[in-house]
């Protein structure tokens, strides 16, 4: 028997669900509104000071429609704003440039509203015409925007991609700030575009100013502006002192130190010379790096959207039949490959990494088991295995890789050649149909674009991929699967978000069933950072940023 | 001599065209693809063409030679595929510390090498020579990774003597330049030692010592001077070697330089930028050979310009 406490307490549970349910079903039928909540700034974040990071290689643009290396990527992020961000050390979605943003019902129309007063580092304000000029600019033909095929789902893109129009006609602009977005399909990674740099938002005066110098000019609404660029040498950001984010970013200034190899880096970072190691730690000191614990207590660690996998062209026999694929599967020793990079990573059974949404945890994938690889070999009628090719980069440790992956197969009969290439050779041979058997994606492997399961489909796994200079390396295409695919992808409630997971699940699921992959390891991240640096350890291995959160870190040492 | 100049400098327009034209078939030939790495691998195949045709890759092999000569008339070396600046601009800002770096090189094997080779003429036999034609050997087989390396380690991580690569004061400078000039010295060690063991049997020198002279006298005065000319004619040459060098140099150093820009370069598989360097390379190699040539008269009398 219940007292009357607990029946008032239901009573107000029931209250509270049904009010609930009312929003819900208001906000679908007005539409799904969200509006930022600002993000806490850590407490004990110190203002001020300046660090120096060093790279191996050019900085190649800063231009946001072009830029897309893992290097000049996150300083974009820091120089140019978008209408989406994401909480900093995580991939949650969050409106940045926007204050707020309405989903209509149908999926397909996107109504952002703008924040006032932000200004471009030239200073004048951002407005809506400029959100419309950048998209416009990164899908126009002229620009050659690596990053133009995001944009695919606004109305009017073909029209700009062929040439014919100037403008996307999806986008109009209301008021100064509000922007709206229409959509030839319902498309839930959308927001995601919305965040990625080549979205981002660039003042049209000092694009036509620079033309296509722009990206060693860069202006946009970021939280450090460009103070210092010699080429081959340095690259200095700092601070913007008219970043809307009042408390944002921390430092006053980054020295990009360029030309410095990984290991002379590392050697650096112990004299105190400089901060953060962008290239990372040199595989060959890796090992002594962690068993220091001085060094050691400089890295952290931490997960990233990658994986790195064995593709099986399915279109050339003997890959052709699936069972040789599934025998490829379980011939491959994960573990001991995982042990060969020094367990830098954590061996794989499906397609998507771990910290990515729509990762299965439950899937147990083929194990590891010689006798039934070679059963299953027999049973496609290669008792003794086969002869082939295995494709890799040439880069360490990619040929390490790839021979440990040559013995594992020659374990059940199946003599794999390595071919040993320059990556933009690999990538090639992938790209042809009757290129490469097999592919050791290491150094070219799959690194999401964005937080989302799609990702890892269409360009890579899906029929769109599998086209000549592709990326869809297996040649797989399942029409059921895109369908499927194009089925999840139009659930854009934001409420329906572990519907549509659970859909990429099942479908990652099918996928590993015809098993056009063999999915190896997920690679983890090892940043290393000098003593005095603060802030939580997320922002140095935050899954949009790398190698670091450069808006939110900060030094300990200052005043 | 004008008359050899002319031939000269057309000899050298054609090598630098053979040049160019073997550069760019080669790179012509590579299986990759620079469109795609351009467009990125979000790109639909209408958009791969679409700038294939805006870079004018889609054109024959004749065709885009021909383009690519023309702009080279106007100083125009393209733009580059990754970085997407003017490849001149690369060029011109990277040269300085390149020529830089090569003076260095080119002081420390002449000041190395020739005292090296001028002692172990005057040793000749001894231990000494040995020791020091050894180490001379050892000098030019050593390879230059590794030499850097262990330069680095010793004088700038253990020492702390000099800075751990960079650019801009002398003592960024020291350890590169050695580090190229060590391979010269074995060079200029060994030739220094010949020339100055040819020019001690000279009758000149046994007139000097005959006359009594000291012997610090005979070597400075009177051998010295003779036997530095056939080698210094040689530094010339030196510039192509120095050409690879500091591709590996300019890596470990950190050293802003075209070598640095050109294994970028190769790495990225940015075609205009590897034509870029290795005509400004080409060019360099003719130039100092040609130099060579024209200057050996000179300074070595026995040598004639035909």
């Amino acid at each position: 028997m219940k007292t009357k406490n607990t029946r008032e307490r239901e009573h107000d549970m029931r209250k509270y669900l049904i009010s609930t349910v009312a929003a819900s079903a208001l906000a679908l039928v007005l539409g799904m509104t969200s509006v930022r909540a600002e993000d806490a700034v850590d407490p004990n974040a110190k203002q001020g000071g300046a660090i120096t990071i060093t790279y191996k290689d050019d900085v190649a643009t800063l231009d946001p429609a072009i830029g897309y290396d893992w290097q000049n990527w996150s300083m974009i992020k820091s120089l140019f704003d978008g209408l989406m961000d994401y909480e900093p050390g995580t991939t949650n979605l969050r409106p940045d440039l926007a204050e707020s943003y309405e989903i209509a019902p149908d999926g397909k129309t996107f109504t952002f509203k703008l924040r006032q007063g932000v200004k471009f580092h030239n200073g004048r304000e951002m407005t809506a015409d400029d959100v419309k000029y950048s998209l416009d600019r990164v899908t126009n033909p002229k620009t050659q925007s690596p990053g133009a095929g995001f944009f695919g789902s606004i109305k009017g893109y073909d029209d700009v991609a062929a040439g014919k129009a100037e403008s996307l006609a999806g986008i109009t602009v209301g008021d100064p700030y509000t922007i709206k977005f229409e959509l030839t399909r319902p498309d839930a990674t959308f927001l995601h575009v919305m965040a990625i740099n080549f979205s981002h938002v660039v003042p049209k005066e000092e694009v036509e100013k620079y033309g296509a110098d722009f990206g060693k000019h860069p202006v946009g609404t970021g939280a450090f502006k460009l103070a210092e660029w010699t080429l081959g040498q340095r690259v200095v950001f700092e601070r913007n002192p008219d970043y809307w984010h009042k408390d944002l970013p921390h430092l006053d200034k980054i020295t990009f130190e360029i030309g410095q190899e990984p290991i002379v880096a590392l050697l650096r970072l112990q004299k105190g010379e400089i901060d953060v190691p962008g290239d990372g730690i040199p595989p060959a000191k890796f090992q002594e790096v962690m068993a220091d614990p001085e060094q050691k207590a400089r890295v952290v660690e931490g997960g990233q959207l990658h994986t790195g996998y064995i593709t099986m062209n399915t279109t050339m026999a003997p890959f052709d039949n699936v069972k040789v694929r599934q025998a490829v599967n379980m011939a491959i020793n994960k573990d001991r490959i995982v042990q060969l990079i020094n367990n830098r990573a954590v061996p794989a059974n499906q397609p998507l990494p771990p910290s990515m949404p729509g990762y299965d945890k439950e899937f147990k994938g083929y194990s590891y088991d010689v006798a039934k690889a070679k059963a299953l070999l027999a049973e496609a009628g290669h008792p003794g295995g086969f002869d082939t090719q295995l494709f890799a980069m040439n880069t360490d440790p990619n040929p390490r890789i790839a021979q440990a992956i040559q013995q594992d197969l020659a374990a059940v009969g199946i003599k794999a050649s390595i071919q040993s290439l320059a990556q933009a050779n690999v990538i090639a041979a992938g790209g042809d149909k009757a290129g490469a058997p097999m592919i050791w994606s290491g150094g070219m492997a799959w690194i999401a674009d964005f937080p989302d399961p799609s990702n890892f489909y269409g360009p890579i796994l899906g029929c769109a991929g599998a086209v000549p200079g592709g990326w869809n390396w297996s040649w797989y295409c399942n029409k059921e699967l895109d369908a499927k695919a194009a089925e999840a992808d139009s659930i854009v409630d934001p409420a329906k978000a572990g519907e549509r997971a659970k859909m990429w699940s099942e479908i990652y699921g099918k996928i590993m069933e015809d098993a056009p992959w063999a999915p190896v390891f997920n690679e983890q991240r090892f940043t290393m950072k000098s003593t005095r640096m603060g802030g939580a350890d997320n922002l140095y291995v935050d899954p949009v940023h790398i190698p670091i959160n450069y808006d939110n870190v900060y030094v300990t040492d200052v005043q | 001599m004008i008359a050899y100049l002319g031939r000269r400098v057309v000899q050298a327009v054609l090598i630098l065209l053979g040049v160019s034209l073997i550069t760019f078939a080669l790179l012509y030939l590579l299986p990759a693809d620079p469109v795609r790495q351009i467009a990125g691998r979000s790109a639909t195949p209408e958009t791969v063409e679409n700038i294939r045709r805006q870079l004018g890759l889609d054109q024959p092999f004749v065709v885009q030679y021909w383009h690519y000569l023309i702009s080279l008339l106007s100083g125009d070396l393209g733009r580059s595929y990754i970085q997407r600046s003017e490849v001149t601009e690369l060029i011109v800002s990277r040269l300085p510390a390149s020529l830089l770096l090569m003076v260095g090189a080119i002081a420390c094997e002449v000041v190395i090498g020739l005292t090296m080779g001028l002692i172990a003429a005057v040793k000749r036999g001894t231990a000494t020579d040995q020791s020091l034609m050894v180490a001379s050997f050892v000098g030019v087989s050593a390879p230059q990774f590794v030499v850097g390396l262990l330069l680095l380690y010793v004088f700038a991580v253990r020492l702390g003597w000099f800075p751990i690569g960079g650019y801009g004061a002398w003592r960024h400078l020291v350890l590169p330049s050695l580090t190229m000039g060590i391979l010269g010295a074995g060079w200029y060690a060994r030739m220094m030692r010949s020339s100055m063991i040819d020019v001690l049997r000279q009758d000149y020198v046994r007139t000097a010592r005959a006359k009594g002279l000291a012997r610090s006298a005979i070597i400075f005065r009177h051998a010295l001077p003779n036997a530095i000319l056939p080698v210094i004619a040689m530094i010339g040459i030196d510039i192509g070697i120095f050409m690879g060098g500091i591709v590996v140099v300019e890596s470990v150093f950190g050293w802003p330089g075209i070598g640095q820009l050109a294994w970028q370069a190769i790495q990225r598989i940015d075609i205009p930028i590897i034509m870029g360097v290795t005509l400004v390379s080409a060019f360099a190699i003719v130039l100092g050979n040609l130099l060579a040539d024209t200057v050996a008269p000179f300074i070595d009398p026995r040598i004639k310009l035909r």
